[in-house]
């Protein structure tokens, strides 16, 4: 594989960085914007939205979207059901903004633990660590995913389960490299020699040199983890219905694209704008505070 | 290795693969010959060995529902993808690489803006949403292509622009940021002053030594087809193995579905041998290493 970037052992200078004001006027205005409105629709889902966003009224099927023809009732259309699509779309949010912050905390989490267990201890723990990383990243997710999702039943649980499998592999990987440097400066080497166990050396000296390298593998990763959970859903191994994703709600209405557009592409169009404003705000995350990358 | 526990574990807690083919109201006799047919009245790690000794003999075991082979029903479906695979990883180069360099060469100008505005918004559209706009657009609306199917030579195109877009967007990216980083190198500076025609500083001095970041996506993005092909061939019915996958799925087929899970592991496998070896090639300092 890819050799492992090491950092050098210059880890405490970002905090200096981002005290400094003149990084500040170069914050990623329209990025956090728009994912402030989502995580606001997605937080406020059940005030904002209009209709319930599960029932819909048959004799209301695929009203177009308030600018293509349709009216103020329903802003963005109806799909096939006579669902509000607004509705479902601000439900959507809802569901993906929560499903990906559980995935990458149980990952994130879980990822990091053995990284830090793996640079710590050495040896066979870290080579054992390792190999199992090495594994997750030979075997095909997606498959995976699937067969579990017909054997079990597709099920919010799971697919926590799955993305979290997803994302844990690159914590490990990245946090051991930078664990490595770390237990060999002064201020860990004199923690050990006083005394320290080594569950208070990880938890108190080396958890925090490694926050920063979580954040940025965090917030790289965030774009992935929607994209994968959109795609599952789109596949039917995702959110079980009739609970709204934006992944369902394109793959529903794709028998209509030829008479009612919208229906597919507008959830589209969502899962679009939260990925790119995630991935800008990861993007400006790593220049600004992963010493790495400056 | 663990791969086919992992696979073998999977097809236990499926359940018995029996309750699919027999009827409810079938006597125990029967269910018990079927049983003793397919090895299930041994002991779980005797299956599990029989399981890795057919493995080795190639043999995969027979899909629930067909009653074939399922080696004989992956071959079956193996070119179809190839097919697709292949044209959208050329896809992907020939977008990639002349966007990506000459973003890096008009570094900061209209032209590096519009190709990185590309970049982003490719690898944050998902690959199934823009199958279906292409399908509106040159289908439904246009009618240039067929909107689904494999009939004919323009029943490609489609789904080969989808599958391709994601790495067409992301090596734009990769090779963007290590060419910038390789011209602004003392040596490429210095075969400039030597007086060098640009074009040759550029692709021969800067893009061979930015090359080793976009083999490594080139990489991924052979391996995120895998994820891509079964979206893709969905939504355009291309007969390939991710099609294959969704029905296997569909049809609680899980020997087949094994069998694409150790069948892409190993892809995974050889990709990332391949990978190592065109390091040694690019970079001579590797294979000193």
């Amino acid at each position: 594989m890819s050799p492992s970037v090491q950092s050098e052992p210059t880890t405490m200078t970002h905090t200096v960085v981002i005290g400094e004001n003149h990084r500040l006027h170069r914050w990623p205005v329209i990025p956090v914007v728009m994912l402030s409105i989502l995580i606001m629709l997605a937080v406020f889902a059940p005030v904002i939205a209009p209709y319930d966003a599960k029932l819909g009224a048959l004799e209301d099927r695929h009203i177009p979207p308030m600018l293509f023809g349709g009216d103020s009732d329903h802003i963005l259309g109806t799909d096939g059901l006579g669902r509000d699509i607004f509705s479902r779309i601000v439900h959507g949010a809802h569901i993906s903004i929560l499903t990906t912050a559980v995935a990458l905390g149980i990952g994130g989490t879980v990822g990091t633990f053995l990284g830090i267990l793996s640079g710590y201890f050495g040896g066979w723990v870290d080579e054992l660590i390792m190999r199992i990383v090495d594994i997750k990243y030979s075997v095909p997710l997606i498959l995976i995913a699937l067969s579990m999702a017909t054997i079990l039943g597709s099920s919010i649980g799971l697919l926590f389960g799955l993305l979290a499998f997803m994302v844990w592999g690159q914590f490990a990987r990245q946090v051991r490299a930078e664990v490595l440097s770390i237990v060999k400066m002064d201020y860990v080497v004199a923690a050990r020699s006083s005394g320290a166990s080594p569950a208070r050396v990880m938890y108190r000296h080396i958890l925090p040199g490694v926050a920063g390298t979580v954040a940025v593998i965090g917030s790289l990763q965030v774009g992935a983890v929607v994209l994968t959970e959109s795609s599952l859903s789109f596949l039917g191994a995702g959110v079980p219905p009739p609970t709204p994703s934006w992944g369902s709600m394109v793959a529903e209405g794709r028998l209509y694209i030829d008479t009612a557009w919208w229906v597919s592409l507008i959830p589209g169009v969502f899962i679009a704008l939260l990925v790119v404003s995630v991935t800008l705000l990861g993007d400006w995350i790593r220049d600004h505070w992963d010493p790495q990358f400056k | 290795m663990v791969v086919t526990m992992l696979v073998f574990g999977l097809s236990r807690i499926s359940g018995d693969p029996r309750s699919l083919l027999i009827s409810e109201d079938a006597t125990i006799d029967v269910w018990d010959e079927l049983g003793r047919e397919m090895g299930l009245d041994q002991p779980v790690y005797r299956q599990y060995l029989i399981y890795v000794g057919n493995l080795f003999r190639g043999d995969l075991g027979n899909s629930t529902l067909q009653r074939k082979p399922v080696t004989e029903i992956l071959w079956s479906r193996i070119p179809n993808t190839v097919r697709l695979a292949f044209a959208s990883f050329l896809f992907a180069l020939l977008l990639g690489i002349p966007l990506g360099v000459l973003s890096a060469v008009k570094h900061g100008r209209w032209w590096d803006r519009g190709i990185r505005a590309f970049a982003v918004l490719g690898q944050a559209l998902p690959v199934f949403w823009i199958s279906l706009v292409l399908i509106y657009v040159f289908s439904v609306g246009l009618r240039w292509v067929p909107v689904s199917g494999n009939a004919g030579w323009t029943s490609i195109i489609l789904p080969t622009i989808a599958l391709g877009w994601f790495g067409a967007a992301g090596q734009v990216r990769i090779l963007r940021s290590s060419m910038l980083e390789v011209l602004n190198s003392e040596y490429v500076q210095f075969a400039r002053a030597k007086g060098l025609p640009s074009r040759t500083v550029i692709w021969k001095h800067a893009f061979r030594n930015a090359l080793i970041g976009p083999i490594t996506f080139a990489a991924v993005t052979l391996a995120g087809m895998v994820t891509g092909s079964i979206v893709v061939e969905t939504v355009f019915a291309w007969p390939g193995l991710g099609l294959l996958a969704i029905q296997a799925v569909n049809n609680s087929d899980y020997p087949i579905l094994q069998g694409l899970i150790l069948l892409v592991t190993l892809v995974y496998i050889v990709v990332n041998l391949m990978v190592d070896i065109l390091y040694m090639i690019v970079d001579p300092r590797i294979r000193i290493q």
